[in-house]
């Protein structure tokens, strides 16, 4: 059965790889990404349709092209890169306008996917070990990244509950590592040391950022209805991370006031957010086996993901500047996928780009 | 909301989450390169400390006797339910050592511990290292139902150890009967037992609430040795004569499983019976007990 997508958030990683990902599937006859700036990877059929955040625009994209699988991926799970402002306009906001456009009576689509993230749990003294997707949050959101999570999956759940014949699933995604990802985490193992706050050695679990766009893949294929926790296999105790990183852990964060006095990281060009800070207290596990349930098979743990990060930042002042950067230019693409003077092979459009290349000389 | 529940649960619940009968088999697997698990404990701290310093106070300085310890299940998951006492508790510890020694087939024991230790620096690290999981039901649930593993609770809480001396051997409530619950809604073994010496080893003569409050513990007991020897004090305990008894288990499957954990009547009823049983041993260990410190 073919199926057409649309994938919010294009110019995100996740958007991108996404995209890149589902066009090795033939099922997935149309791809059509959205947003409001340019996508940063190089896309082959994909078709992407700058766009603001107005649900009416979006409600013609969908309608039009007939969409049947909406994937929301452009949810900002750092509060450090997008300030406060800006990152409620896109998590709640944007959220909201994406599910008007999927509303509707005459609307198309049979399936949202929403990749949302396990910070929706918060992280707080006395909270079970590992949470599970029917657990809700004990304590009230701290922080503004927390309450924007919960107020857009209430969001989501409300569009599940009035829409019952749209598969809605929920992916609440642990801390990404991974080569190309810039997460928080990444940034702060990136750093000489490991930082920790003093007497505190918390749990935290990893998720390859492969295993994610997997993930994705996964719910789009199988029936995956509800919220699922994706997370890799084992908890690791931040010592453990940095001795797998082969780093030092540095406790140099006071227990006390630590949100006050994390000066001295930031001079080292790394800002810890505030919804890191109690999980650099307490830690978070959760219960990945939902997922699993469905069928899905995790390709790396927490260990082996923290270790391949370890190998990257390892390889990577070596490695750097090796492949060259990709601009989106709107003309070239255009060309390349409409221009009857394109010679493509008809048997797959995949080999067909790079005989584009090739004539281009790219 | 016309249900009043969030839409978020309703989602969740949508369909049984992780089958019963996968359960295992979707855990985590084991990662032979790590020395710590998913709770945090270390093998290797836990071993150090077990051949070094539970090792001393066992052998040594309690001279602990075990009674019973055939009705520790050898595999499965068992609640184990026991009085608590004294000011800075070794009953926990002295009990998996007691398990690690005495019976066939050796398990680890998880120790239920209140969630006020993880906002302790330093003690935080420590404790989940040696096999330390913060109380909360969704931990036993899950080292009982999906690990199969042994848990110790302690059902008077901070009420037994802050108990006064002139106070001991008197059980506390035992709360709502959450512990049994939790037996139940695993299918697990709950099995009590009672020790006797912990009273003794570290006695609380009087409780200071002022220099409580002032210092932000739990609690300030006066004790032979604390606050005289300050922090050291807390971890000098006389030399009173251990005895454990752990009794006849109770089978949660056989009393109607995870139906039965609703039936408040029943929980509270097996509650009080297990409060009970483990009085009267009390008492009767106590009654022949010729000596605190030889036993």
């Amino acid at each position: 059965m073919s199926r057409r997508v649309l994938v919010t958030g294009l110019s995100t990683y996740w958007g991108g790889r996404l995209a890149q990902a589902l066009e090795a599937f033939e099922e997935v006859e149309t791809i059509i990404g959205v947003d409001s700036v340019e996508p940063r990877r190089e896309l082959e059929r994909t078709e992407f349709v700058k766009v603001s955040n107005q649900h009416s625009l979006l409600a013609r994209i969908v309608r039009a092209a007939n969409i049947d699988t909406v994937i929301d991926t452009r949810l900002t799970v750092n509060s450090v890169s997008a300030g406060p402002r800006a990152a409620h306009e896109n998590n709640v906001i944007g959220t909201m306008n994406i599910l008007t456009a999927c509303s509707g009576e005459d609307s198309p689509v049979r399936q949202f996917i929403f990749k949302s993230s396990a910070y929706y749990y918060g992280s707080e003294q006395d909270d079970p070990a590992f949470f599970r997707e029917t657990m809700l949050r004990p304590h009230p959101a701290r922080t503004p990244l927390e309450r924007d999570i919960v107020e857009a999956e209430t969001a989501v759940a409300e569009f599940a509950e009035k829409r019952p014949e749209v598969e809605t699933t929920i992916l609440r995604c642990a801390n990404v590592l991974g080569p190309d990802v810039d997460t928080a985490f990444t940034r702060m193992f990136d750093l000489p040391a490991v930082p920790m706050v003093l007497g505190f050695d918390p749990r935290i679990q990893f998720v390859h950022e492969d295993d994610v766009v997997h993930a994705l893949e996964h719910c789009v294929f199988h029936d995956t209805p509800g919220v699922y926790n994706v997370a890799g296999d084992g908890v690791l105790s931040m010592t453990e991370a940095a001795s797998v990183l082969g780093k030092r852990a540095a406790p140099i964060l006071p227990p006390w006031g630590t949100g006050l006095v994390a000066g001295p990281l930031r001079s080292l060009g790394f800002k810890v957010p505030s919804e890191m800070l109690n999980l650099m207290r307490f830690g978070r596990g959760l219960d990945n086996r939902a997922f699993k349930a469905t069928g899905f098979e995790y390709g790396h743990t927490s260990r082996e993901t923290v270790a391949r990060l370890g190998e990257h930042l390892r390889l990577d002042p070596v490695m750097r500047g090796i492949d060259g950067g990709y601009t989106y230019e709107r003309e070239v693409e255009e060309f390349l996928r409409w221009s009857p003077h394109v010679q493509r092979e008809r048997a797959s459009d995949a080999t067909g780009v790079e005989a584009d290349s090739d004539l281009l000389g790219i | 909301m016309a249900r009043g529940r969030s839409p978020l649960v309703d989602l969740a619940d949508s369909k049984e989450l992780v089958p019963a009968e996968r359960r295992s088999e979707l855990m985590s697997p084991i990662e032979p390169e790590r020395t710590l698990n998913d709770w945090g404990r270390s093998e290797r701290i836990e071993g150090l400390m077990d051949r070094t310093l539970f090792e001393f106070f066992y052998r040594y300085w309690f001279r602990a006797e075990v009674e019973g310890i055939e009705n520790v299940p050898a595999q499965g998951g068992a609640l184990l339910v026991s009085n608590h006492a004294g000011a800075l508790p070794p009953d926990a510890a002295m009990i998996a050592k007691a398990i690690r020694e005495e019976h066939p087939r050796p398990r680890d024991l998880y120790l239920t511990v209140e969630h006020f230790f993880k906002g302790y620096p330093g003690f935080s690290m420590l404790v989940p290292k040696i096999g330390g999981v913060a109380a909360h039901p969704a931990n036993v649930h899950r080292l009982l139902y999906d690990e199969e593993q042994l848990v110790l609770v302690f059902p008077e809480g901070r009420k037994g150890t802050e108990k006064l001396y002139k106070d001991r051997y008197r059980l506390r409530r035992f709360g709502r009967g959450g512990f049994v619950e939790a037996a139940m809604r695993a299918e697990a073994k709950l099995v009590p037992l009672c020790v006797v010496g912990a009273e003794e080893a570290m006695p609380a003569f009087a409780q200071v609430p002022l220099l409580q409050k002032l210092t932000g513990l739990i609690y300030f007991p006066i004790t032979p040795t604390f606050p005289w020897l300050g922090p050291l004090g807390m971890m000098a305990y006389l030399p009173a004569k251990f005895k454990i008894r752990f009794l006849e288990p109770i089978d949660m499957a056989e009393l109607g499983g995870r139906e039965a954990a609703q039936d408040k009547a029943l929980v509270q009823t097996v509650a009080q019976e297990v409060r009970a049983r483990i009085q009267e041993n009390l008492h009767d260990m106590l009654a022949k007990r010729k000596s605190v410190w030889f036993g």
